[in-house]
């Protein structure tokens, strides 16, 4: 909202602060100031000025000289404006004078910050001591001053130097209403008597401590009744509460005069005439949306106010078709349709300037309905969303009234008597139970139940001295319980005078879920193994599953789906967390980074059902992602082994191949789910090379991923640690080289040789693998070193033999042969 | 006698003539060894009367002693001269530059949770989690926001359908923890929110809150405003001042929006600031009374107060960051800063 001080004045006269500091307090009460336009900021030395001569200028076709009388003395401008000529001579302008200074430039390009500084000089050999002003160059348009010429000079309108007693030597920037500042504000949804001038005013008084002088409309109207001329009848009293209609006849339309005009333009409202400018004030002052139909135009006289027909077309007054369905609450007349109630009017009833005698409508609309209304109308307009908000009833009678002086005032017709309201079930006043011991209970204060009572009285909140209630005024539609009037309280106490302390009683343990925990552990441990921590959405686009291959009627593809996305790309819930870090991946990889390392630590989304009628199994992965020639299948495994075991899982992972050919996107030969104590926890593998060159990787490039689910790593996760001991006794070391037939992997024989070994073998280590010339076709060579050791003797050499030989017998059941 | 003396004089410059371990050892053979000449002068001494063998064994043995610790000490010069000039010859470049060690970097959003987590843990919070996709129930109804209210509008939220959203804010995680009854509450949720907003240097749809949540007996609004006083400080420095402006949520009463002093300028106004002085950091007030009666507690026996801080804005601040988007584009050169 947009609002000119010296409006704000007007209600509080004895307002006597700077901008900034009006803004500085006022935003401290509750009323947040977003910014403010000095509107003169770049004006000065700027008069009315009277054209007295217009000649040729000697040496330039496109110039002419002017001798302008500005209240003392006559001073010689040379000016280019199209429309300063010999019959321009008499006309009062804006003139800067030398020293003095403008806004913009005439062109209507963007202004300068600090203006422009208008100096007396020559033109084209002629002295020049000033300038003529448009109005662009005064920092506004033809928008907001509709009698300003298309391209050219100002000239003050006979109307407005009449309503001024405009003379040459005054102040143009007065004159012009530019002696203002406009000031911004963001208005809470709670403040609905905010979005007016006069709620703001009542919060600048209290601020101030200044007296709140308001204006009661007076009584207006002939001796007629509206009531014979015009029925209402409200069918839907839930969705329209009060409906008032007033009468204006003989209506005259014109400008209105340049003080309603200055409010409305520094209120960035476009002056139109006085009829449309009265309904704009009225909305600006009061916050109630206004409307005025042409009484001519209303079938049998009569308003019916109820909901539209299914599909109803109707066709608003800015000549668009909009379709209505049967919750969308209409005005009516006996036969159609000729408004949609608290958005727009329709064009079958809208105002021309052939207009003859108008109805105001002054209506409480439920603010829901006008919200949904406007939505379904697809028209969000400025009154829809001042009624969205949930106006009050009784505001609807003073902005009739007021708008109604404000005909008689501008002559801009003849009020007819009465008022028609319907207003089914007025609403019953609110009333909080004032207990200023709980106020300062949850304020942590000391302040006086009497002070407290004055804060009331400051924002026009009544006291029942009796009952010990606050009576809340019905413009203030947030006060309903203790809480809110502490916040009243508070305000204007000032939230800046309350102290710090901190809370007391039961000493409560900071500390990190187990989850979270767990987190920072494996966000250490890939950042140890040099991999960065990604961002990413959980969001994403269909076409993630085509390109990462997932197969048609994959459950994978069994997304959650959003049903308003802010397009496909970020549409469905990932159900995995390869795309993103791939696609994060491959950012690098074209900006030409030699290697990357990834990981993410977020949610998958797994629906147990679709359509959802549950929330979706949300997952937490732990995605590893890389290219980098230092990096292999076996370095992302070792990563993942490390990752598992700061998590206290101390067992060995097993790695499964055949269950890993369900992840498409993995490389057919290069893939493995890891299996901890038989549960899979997750997978890893090369990224299958269709799927790297989708994300625009270049052909050969090798990208590997591991992925770790999270919940399942919290079923193992443990932070218990129980020391062991440090072996005693000395281990024995046997090599075994082998000859193996191709197709066992190491993970067969070294389950084998574990099982064998016992508990006496401690560990076992790969030193050499070898395929090639030397070794039999289908076979391969591998060596392990097996350590034995027991924890409370030293092996005999028979011990070591007899494991030896149970390894050794295990072994040759697959088809092992010991090498010499 | 003589000749003792002299042979004493004999070895010591025989052994500081030495220049290596091998002159040296065969200097020692010559003299102490099985067939040296001081073995064999001992030797002799079964030629001497029983009264002159003792004063001659003690002289040899003089002159043995002697020999004996001359060839030490020259042991000792050598093998120092040796390893002396070992280790010259093993002399590097220090400044060659360093093996590269990869490491890995944290995400700047990530780096200030931890910070955000550890200040409210060292207070006794609970650090804990909501889910992501949402009741609206949670996210709205029980946050006092009902059927209708302009904050459920689908310009704003994600709908999945009628009943279920990706939650508009961590605030439901205040709903879910008040209901579970356990009380006293100390806890902050972080965790990501989603808004219809569309990427630009300062939106987007998907960012990360932390909720606080604070639920006793006698919690005031002094307790609040010292409390994130307290954050600000531990956050942005020691001499960080708060400002706390009324403002309106449906869920707190009061409500206050919470600017800290620019820490550029330390509130002067500069460019940082937008030259206020002020920087808005984040939302909070008292636990409005139907929230907690939503939620089973007794606003008559119980306050709380809660708030809410953006993240990525905090993120944005700290590190003096421009663009949002760069957040999530996961960038090296961005995150190796990190």
């Amino acid at each position: 909202m947009n609002t000119p001080i010296s409006w704000i004045r007007d209600y509080v006269p004895e307002l006597d602060v700077s901008a900034q500091e009006y803004s500085d307090r006022i935003t401290l009460t509750g009323t947040k100031v977003e910014g403010y336009t000095v509107l003169n900021k770049n004006l000065s030395n700027i008069v009315v000025a009277r054209i007295d001569q217009v000649e040729k200028h000697p040496d330039a076709d496109k110039l002419v000289v002017c001798q302008l009388f500005v209240g003392d003395r006559t001073v010689q401008i040379v000016t280019g404006a199209p429309n300063v000529t010999g019959e321009s001579v008499g006309k009062l302008v804006p003139a800067v004078l030398d020293g003095g200074k403008v806004a913009g430039g005439h062109g209507g390009e963007p202004a300068p910050e600090d203006g422009i500084e208008i100096r007396a000089g020559k033109l084209r050999g002629v002295d020049s001591y000033g300038m003529m002003c448009s109005i662009e160059e005064l920092g506004s348009d033809k928008n907001f001053y509709p009698c300003a010429p298309e391209n050219g000079i100002y000239f003050f309108p006979e109307a407005l130097i009449e309503e001024l007693g405009l003379k040459p030597g005054d102040d143009a920037i007065k004159a012009l209403g530019m002696d203002d500042t406009v000031v911004e504000y963001e208005i809470t949804s709670n403040r609905v008597d905010c979005y007016s001038v006069i709620g703001i005013a009542r919060e600048a008084a209290a601020t101030f401590g200044k007296e709140l002088k308001l204006h009661d409309p007076r009584k207006t109207g002939n001796e007629e009744n509206v009531a014979d001329l015009l029925k209402v009848e409200v069918r839907d009293t839930r969705l329209c509460p009060r409906y008032m209609a007033r009468m204006v006849k003989n209506i005259k339309l014109a400008p209105s005069p340049e003080w309603m005009q200055k409010r409305l333009r520094n209120s960035g409202i476009r002056p139109i005439n006085n009829l449309v400018d009265i309904t704009n004030f009225v909305m600006q002052e009061y916050g109630q949306p206004m409307h005025a139909y042409d009484y001519d135009t209303i079938e049998n006289s009569t308003i019916i106010v109820e909901c539209a027909g299914n599909d109803e077309k109707f066709r608003t007054l800015d000549g668009q078709e909009r379709t209505l369905d049967d919750t969308v609450l209409m005005i009516k007349d006996a036969g159609r349709s000729i408004g949609i109630a608290g958005v727009m009017g329709g064009e079958n009833s809208k105002i021309a300037d052939s207009v003859k005698t108008v109805v105001f409508e002054s209506a409480n609309f439920d603010g829901i309905n006008v919200r949904l209304s406007a939505k379904k109308a697809g028209l969000r307009t400025d009154a829809s969303s001042i009624f969205e908000k949930g106006l009050d009833p009784a505001n609807a009678e003073a902005a009739i009234n007021r708008a109604c002086e404000l005909c008689e005032e501008l002559g801009c017709g003849e009020v007819v008597g009465g008022v028609i309201d319907v207003y089914a079930s007025p609403e019953e006043t609110v009333r909080v139970k004032f207990e200023p011991e709980k106020i300062n209970g949850l304020l942590g204060t000391e302040i006086s139940a009497d002070e407290m009572k004055r804060i009331f009285a400051k924002i026009d909140l009544g006291f029942d001295e009796d009952k010990k209630e606050v009576i809340v005024p019905s413009f203030r539609r947030d006060l309903h319980c203790m809480a809110d009037l502490a916040e009243e309280v508070l305000r204007f106490h000032g939230y800046d005078k309350i102290e710090d302390t901190l809370p007391v009683g039961e000493a409560t343990t900071g500390k990190l879920s187990f989850k979270l925990m767990c987190d920072e552990i494996l966000r250490d441990a890939a950042e140890y193994h040099g991999f960065s921590h990604a961002m990413t959405y959980a969001f994403e686009s269909p076409k993630a599953f085509d390109k990462l291959l997932i197969p048609e009627g994959d459950k994978l593809r069994d997304a959650v789906v959003i049903s308003n996305p802010l397009g496909e790309d970020f549409s469905i819930m990932r159900t995995q967390p390869l795309n993103a870090i791939l696609t994060s991946v491959a950012f690098n990889y074209n900006h030409r980074a030699e290697c990357c390392r990834l990981y993410d630590l977020s949610n998958i989304y797994l629906p147990h059902e679709l359509p959802l009628t549950d929330l979706p199994d949300e997952r937490e992965q732990l995605t590893l992602c890389a290219y980098d020639k230092d990096i292999d299948f076996f370095t992302m495994k070792g990563v993942v082994e490390v990752a598992i075991r700061k998590l206290g899982m101390t067992e060995r992972p097993e790695y499964d191949a055949s269950s890993a050919q369900r992840h498409a996107y993995l490389h057919p030969g290069r893939r493995a789910d890891i299996l901890y104590k038989g549960t899979c926890i997750g997978y890893l593998g090369e990224i299958h090379p269709f799927v790297v060159k989708n994300y625009g990787f270049k052909d050969g490039t090798r990208v590997y991923a591991a992925v770790l689910d999270v919940p399942a790593l919290l079923e193992f996760a443990d932070f218990e640690r129980k020391y062991t001991g440090i072996a005693r006794f000395p281990a024995v070391s046997r090599d075994l080289s082998m000859l193996v037939p191709k197709d066992i992997t190491a993970g067969g024989i070294e389950k084998m040789i574990r099982q064998r070994g016992g508990k006496l073998l401690e560990d076992l280590k790969l030193f050499d693998l070898y395929e090639g010339e030397q070794v039999e076709q289908g076979y391969k060579s591998m060596a392990y070193t097996l350590t034995l050791r027991a924890g409370d003797r030293t092996l005999t050499d028979d011990e070591v033999n007899s494991v030896m030989k149970k390894v050794l017998n295990g072994l040759s059941t697959m088809g092992i042969e010991l090498r010499s | 006698m003589q000749d003792l003396i002299k042979l004493t004089d004999e070895i010591i410059e025989k052994v500081s003539a030495c220049n290596s371990a091998d002159a040296l050892n065969d200097v020692r053979v010559e003299y102490l060894g099985k067939k040296g000449t001081l073995t064999l002068i001992m030797k002799e001494m079964k030629d001497l009367s029983p009264e002159e063998r003792p004063a001659f064994g003690q002289k040899v043995n003089d002159v043995r002693q002697k020999a004996e610790n001359a060839i030490a000490s020259m042991k000792e010069k050598l093998e120092a001269a040796a390893t002396a000039e070992k280790l010259s010859a093993e002399k590097i470049d220090v400044t060659l530059p360093a093996r590269e060690q990869k490491t890995g970097h944290p995400h700047p959003c990530q780096l200030a949770l931890d910070e955000m987590e550890r200040i409210f843990v060292g207070m006794g919070y609970e650090v804990v989690e909501g889910p992501e996709v949402e009741w609206q129930e949670y996210n709205f109804t029980k946050l006092n926001i009902p059927e209708g209210h302009p904050a459920r509008d689908v310009q704003d939220t994600f709908y999945i359908n009628d009943q279920i959203l990706l939650r508009s804010q961590t605030s439901p995680v205040q709903a879910r923890v008040m209901e579970k009854g356990k009380l006293p509450i100390r806890m902050i949720a972080p965790g990501r929110v989603f808004r219809s907003d569309s990427i630009d240097a300062t939106h987007s749809p998907s960012f990360n809150q932390i909720e606080g949540l604070v639920v006793d007996k006698h919690i005031t609004m002094t307790d609040l405003k010292g409390t994130l006083s307290q954050f600000a400080r531990e956050l942005f420095g020691e001499n960080t001042k708060t400002r706390f402006r009324p403002h309106h949520f449906p869920f707190t009463e009061p409500s206050a929006e919470v600017d800290v002093s620019c820490y550029k300028c330390g509130g002067t106004g500069c460019r940082f600031c937008k030259g206020e002085g002020w920087i808005e950091i984040l939302g909070c007030g008292m636990v409005h009374p139907n929230v907690l009666k939503m939620c089973g507690i007794d606003p008559e026996e119980y306050t709380g107060f809660a708030f809410g801080v953006g993240l990525e804005r905090i993120a944005l601040l700290k590190y003096e960051i421009d663009d949002m988007r760069l957040l999530y584009e996961n960038d090296l050169r961005f995150l190796g800063q990190f």
